[in-house]
């Protein structure tokens, strides 16, 4: 359990730091201070670094920073309102004033840059009197109502008053009447509070790229709103929360989290977002067994702080009456009673045995979790394997990412992302190819926004829809459904045609270019653009500007990999990235960017049919052999069943057992209807979960599992950084840890697992796993993260792979074709439908359907219809509408959509009573069996 | 006031065209905010929030941004000038001599605050600090010309008479 804190977020400003107040113990918030002085390390001397003489002390800082920073990353606090890491300084407030030698009077250090030999001194009498004297001006203006206000306790401005001893108000000036904005689910504002320090609307323009908030109004009447003072959600906003994380005063709040508790009574909790991939770090605030709120470290992690309005605002679920909390068994009327472990765990082994006995191990398959830890994953391979004795285990990476997998280890070597999320800073130019970016991966959306607006990054967005990041690309183009290749083979002939291929590159690191040019020898631009839609100049342009950028990345997801041809869309992107060279440097990469918070790691750690932890092939004698003496064992040696074809399996009766463990293929798998009589033909289905979801409804027995917020682990993010999940409040009732019910069933079943806390399983698993290796929780609890490869106990971890070689030693140019998707629109059905994600619900709704605000702005599904398609069916917004397959009908609301291509239907997957997959078709990628969830045919009528 | 409060001032046709023509000329020129919002207010003499919202979307600018620039200079205003300007006074002597309840009776019968114009345009109402004629109190001025010792019961004919 965490240590109780006196006070949440502040930090004792220590001794020396702040020599005005050597001997009082200060305790000091301002978030942005707390990281500055423990988060970025100073850089000590090198070539590089410039030596300053800050209080007549010399120090080493790097050219570029703003003496502010030089001063605070030394550990020499200067007092600050406006300034945040995250943001570019304005100098608004003019309390981090110093004096420096040669420049007259005080400067605002946030926005003057350190220059070799400064001189600065940050606390003399004339600047002590001055910052008094701002802080008088602000607090004249302010009203005095700590007593109330929820940000009391971490406040800056609070704590400068204290510490510069600010009580009457000098200037009885007109203190004005400002408004009050909350009239949303999520965000507060209480511009009686607003120091108009500038930030939150820095974060809203610069970070998330939202312009939802602005000044209005000018001089003494000045305040910040949202155009017109409508209310946020009829405004851009994303509701990420960001503005509040960077309100140094009370001004901005948590609406759902206000008057839940004082910050002083809170524990806080560091641990790791449960939701997408980019695995923010999060700081629960726990009262009473109750998360309290939420915020993060600004400055660190994947994420710097900034979060979106799932990680923030949707953890209610955590807390749901409707978990469950009891093992549950359906007796004969069909109904669930609630029973023991004892009674449950000793059923589940002894039905499994039997059917086991009767129809041989690989009549049981396991689903596996990519919400649950990497610990979890590791032990459910193990017990599949050794315990079962099948290979037959997967999860839903199946459904997002198996082409990145088949698509990339035979041209690069390796599956993952081949650069980290900082390392976007690099790059000049980056393709976004069917990644709805800011929706399904908020964080890196937005830190391709920064990048774009601050470094002029240039972006090419690839999507047959008007997705929101659109709005600062430079380019996009709309390709229809499922003609990737096309366009893809379209920019290589572009780029070789005009000679900005990287010869070098080719020639040194990799093979096959010469037959591999044959792929897209006769795709000359007009072809391309005929085959997908695309407009030719774009085309022809983006060419240019992907083929000359001196680093540039690529980013996809779904779009690309949810196709029959996605592995050959995947192998197509590594070769464009390939014959340009941008692989293995800072910003040069290929980055498939995953969707559940740790599918990386539920990947890394063996929960698929054909590898053990760490992509060791289960048909590999050497790799089995480690496994077999390590687990004591003799393992099935055939690779096992995917989940596309355990469902097939179950189908035809091959499969008798399930078991699944945090996974809903009720919703989230192609064709739903016939997954539905596939469980119902099985013998024996166990269901482990934290709520009772559609796909439990078919469990004979449940299991009630504990979330993220119940148990310690890891999860691995996209970026392969391993990141450590911390207990911060008690499963309810019965409810256990996953890795403990595994344990118990394991031994239960005769092959006993004893581990007494995850430390131990994550021992075991880098003792069997090389790039896990050098992971151990004592590193990760020192140093925060751990990018794998990380093989050594000394190894720092990788950040960017395949820098000198590839993983597979050469990069190979792999042909592609373009291929049609396997269901084209025709008389009947004359559309092409394709699914996705919205940004306020996750996957299947099992979390995010039990957030009140979240549903308020995001109620139920919506398909949205291009206008002209919409005029000449008769549909007109707010509509209800059927879609139709040939599998099935489903209704939803119509949004006429100008954000759509003509021809394109787009619904969001996420809702039960209207589930897009029961349109979906189920044909699968060959390599990778990953099903064509991204395109299908269908029609769309008026209700 | 709040910007939820202001009615809908209705628009006319030529205003509407006027104001799609603005926007047209400056739709793909840089920096084109401040006169497309200048000219505007000129030909119409306000600047509609429907109007702010148009502007944003075809300009391809922030509607915070348009809005921020329309409230930052005083020479733009969201509130049409009236073609008739109400003006009472509210000084120390008008106000003792019924100059109070004259502001409230027009407000009530006009359904406007001081700083309003009317739906249809036709009145917007302001009240004023001493005007310097206090031996002739109360009084209101009406497009520059001055009503003094106005009565109550008088002041809603005198309005009226404007009405043509
Ligand atoms: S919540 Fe996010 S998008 Fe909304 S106003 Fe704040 S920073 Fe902008
Ligand atoms: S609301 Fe907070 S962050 Fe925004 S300007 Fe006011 S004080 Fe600064
Ligand atoms: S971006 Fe992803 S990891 Fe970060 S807060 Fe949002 S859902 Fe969580
Ligand atoms: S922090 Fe430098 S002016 Fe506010
Ligand atoms: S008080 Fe009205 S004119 Fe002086």
């Amino acid at each position: 359990m965490p240590e109780k804190r006196l006070i949440s977020r502040s930090i004792s400003v220590p001794k020396n730091l702040f020599p005005l107040l050597h001997d009082k113990k200060v305790p000091y918030n301002s978030a942005s201070i707390a990281d500055m002085i423990y988060r970025q390390k100073p850089p000590g001397k090198s070539s590089e670094s410039i030596k300053i003489h800050i209080n007549n002390k010399a120090f080493f800082t790097l050219p570029g920073k703003s003496v502010l920073e030089a001063c605070l990353e030394n550990g020499i606090y200067v007092p600050n309102l406006c300034f945040d890491t995250r943001l570019k300084s304005q100098g608004a407030c003019r309390l981090c004033v110093v004096e420096i030698e040669g420049m007259p009077g005080a400067v605002a250090s946030c926005v003057t840059a350190v220059k070799e030999g400064m001189k600065i001194k940050t606390d003399t009498p004339y600047i002590r009197e001055m910052v008094k004297v701002n802080l008088e001006l602000i607090i004249s203006d302010h009203p005095l109502d700590c007593m109330t206000c929820q940000a009391c306790g971490y406040c800056v401005l609070q704590d400068l008053a204290y510490i510069y001893d600010v009580k009457d108000i000098a200037y009885s000036g007109k203190v004005h009447e400002k408004k009050v904005f909350s009239d949303n689910p999520f965000i507060r504002r209480d511009n009686e509070k607003c120091i108009l320090c500038g930030r939150c609307v820095r974060m809203c323009d610069g970070v998330v790229g939202a312009n939802a908030i602005g000044y209005a109004g000018r001089g003494f009447e000045s305040e910040i709103i949202p155009a017109f003072e409508q209310s946020l959600l009829d405004t851009d906003c994303v509701f990420c929360g960001n503005c509040i994380s960077t309100c140094p005063v009370g001004a901005l709040q948590s609406k759902p989290y206000i008057k839940k508790a004082r910050i002083w009574e809170t524990e806080e909790v560091k641990t790791v977002c449960p939701y997408c991939g980019v695995g923010c770090v999060l700081n629960l605030q726990v009262k009473n067994n109750t998360i309290v709120n939420v915020d993060s470290d600004i400055g660190g992690n994947p994420n710097k702080g900034n979060l979106c309005v799932k990680g923030k605002f949707g953890l209610d679920f955590v807390s749901s009456p409707k978990r469950l909390n009891s093992p549950m068994i359906k007796d004969k009327s069909g109904k669930f009673k609630k029973t023991g472990w004892e009674k449950s765990v000793s059923e589940v082994s002894s039905k499994l045995g039997s059917i086991i006995k009767k129809y041989g191990p690989d009549s049981v398959a396991v689903l596996s979790s990519a919400k649950c830890t990497n610990e979890e994953n590791y032990l459910m391979s193990k017990f599949a394997r050794a315990v079962i004795g099948t290979n037959n285990i997967d999860h839903c990476a199946r459904l997002c990412h198996a082409s990145t997998v088949t698509g990339l280890i035979p041209t690069f070597g390796s599956g993952a992302m081949t650069n980290s999320i900082d390392d976007i800073k690099y790059a000049d130019a980056a393709i976004i190819i069917g990644s709805n970016t800011t929706e399904a991966h908020p964080v890196i959306g937005y830190e391709l926004i920064r990048c774009v607006q601050e470094n002029g990054l240039k972006l090419i967005v690839i999507d047959p829809r008007k997705i929101p990041i659109t709005k600062y690309a430079e380019l996009h183009l709309r390709q229809k459904p499922g003609t990737d290749i096309a366009v893809l083979l379209g920019l290589m002939n572009e780029i070789y045609k005009n000679g900005l291929v990287d010869r070098d590159f080719i020639d040194s690191r990799t093979e096959g270019f010469e037959t591999f040019k044959a792929s897209f020898a006769d795709y000359s631009a007009e072809k391309a653009a005929g085959i997908s839609g695309v407009d030719i100049d774009s085309l022809i342009k983006a060419a240019q500007i992907y083929g000359k950028a001196k680093n540039a990345l690529i980013f996809y997801a779904m779009g690309i990999t949810q196709h029959t041809c996605g592995t050959e869309n995947v192998m197509a992107i590594a070769d464009l990235a390939m014959m340009t060279g941008n692989v293995g440097r800072p910003g040069a990469g290929v980055n498939p960017l995953r969707g559940q918070n740790n599918v990386q790691g539920a990947c890394d750690m063996g929960a698929l049919p054909n590898m053990f932890s760490g992509y060791q092939g289960v048909e590999n004698d050497n790799m089995r052999w480690r496994f077999e003496k390590r687990w004591e064992k003799t393992l099935p040696n055939k690779n096992g069943f995917t989940i596309t074809e355990i469902i097939e399996g179950a189908a035809a009766g091959r499969i008798k057992a399930m078991y699944i463990m945090g996974e809903n293929p009720m919703i989230s798998d192609p064709d739903i209807l016939h997954i539905a009589s596939a469980l119902k033909k099985l013998e024996f289905l166990v269901v482990q979960d934290i709520f009772l979801t559609e796909t439990a409804e078919f469990a004979d027995i449940i299991l009630p599992g504990a979330c993220f917020a119940e148990k310690d682990g890891t999860f691995t993010n996209t970026d392969r950084r391993v990141q450590r999940v911390r207990k911060a409040v008690k499963a309810p009732g019965l409810a256990l840890e996953d890795w403990k019910i595994i344990c118990m069933l394991s031994s239960a079943m005769g092959y006993s697992m004893d581990y007494r806390n995850p430390s131990e399983i994550m021992d075991e698993i880098s003792s069997v796993t090389p790039i896990y290796g050098g992971i151990s929780y004592d590193r990760l609890e020192e140093e925060g993260e751990l990018r794998w490869p990380c093989r050594q106990h000394n190894d720092p971890g990788t950040s960017i792979l395949h820098t000198i070689n590839f993983t597979g030693g050469k990069g190979r140019f792999i042909p592609v074709t373009h291929t049609p998707p396997a269901e084209m629109p025709d008389d009947n059905y004359p559309f092409i439908l394709t699914t996705g994600r919205i940004l306020y619900q996750f996957h299947t709704r099992t979390m995010t359907g039990k957030v009140k605000g979240l549903n308020e702005i995001a109620p139920a599904n919506i398909a949205h219809i291009n206008a002209e398609d919409a005029e000449s069916s008769g549909i007109s917004d707010g509509d209800k509408v059927i879609l139709k397959s040939r599998r099935g009908q489903i209704t939803a609301g119509a949004n006429v959509d100008a954000n759509i291509k003509k021809g394109v239907v787009f619904i969001p997957f996420h809702y039960a009573d209207s589930p897009a997959n029961m349109l979906t078709n189920p044909a699968y990628d060959k390599k990778a069996k990953i099903p064509e969830l991204k395109a299908c045919a269908v029609k769309i009528m008026k209700v | 006031m709040q910007i939820s409060d202001l009615p809908k001032y209705p628009l006319s046709q030529d205003e509407i065209t006027v104001i799609n023509e603005v926007i047209k000329k400056y739709r793909d020129k840089k920096g084109a905010l401040i006169p497309v919002l200048q000219e505007i207010q000129k030909n119409i003499g306000f600047l509609p929030v429907e109007v702010q919202k148009k502007i944003a979307a075809e300009l391809n600018i922030a509607e915070k941004e348009v809005y921020g620039v329309a409230t930052f200079y005083s020479f733009f205003s969201m509130i049409p000038r009236g073609k008739n300007d109400i003006r009472v006074c509210l000084g120390t002597a008008c106000f003792v001599k019924g100059g109070k309840k004259i502001a409230d009776k027009i407000q009530k019968e006009l359904g406007i605050k001081p700083g309003q114009t009317t739906l249809d345009r036709k009145y917007s109402l302001q009240v004023n600090r001493c005007v310097g004629a206090c031996g002739l109190a109360p009084i209101i001025i009406i497009n520059d010309k001055i009503y003094q010792k106005v009565k109550t019961e008088e002041v809603m004919d005198i309005i009226y008479s404007y009405n043509k």
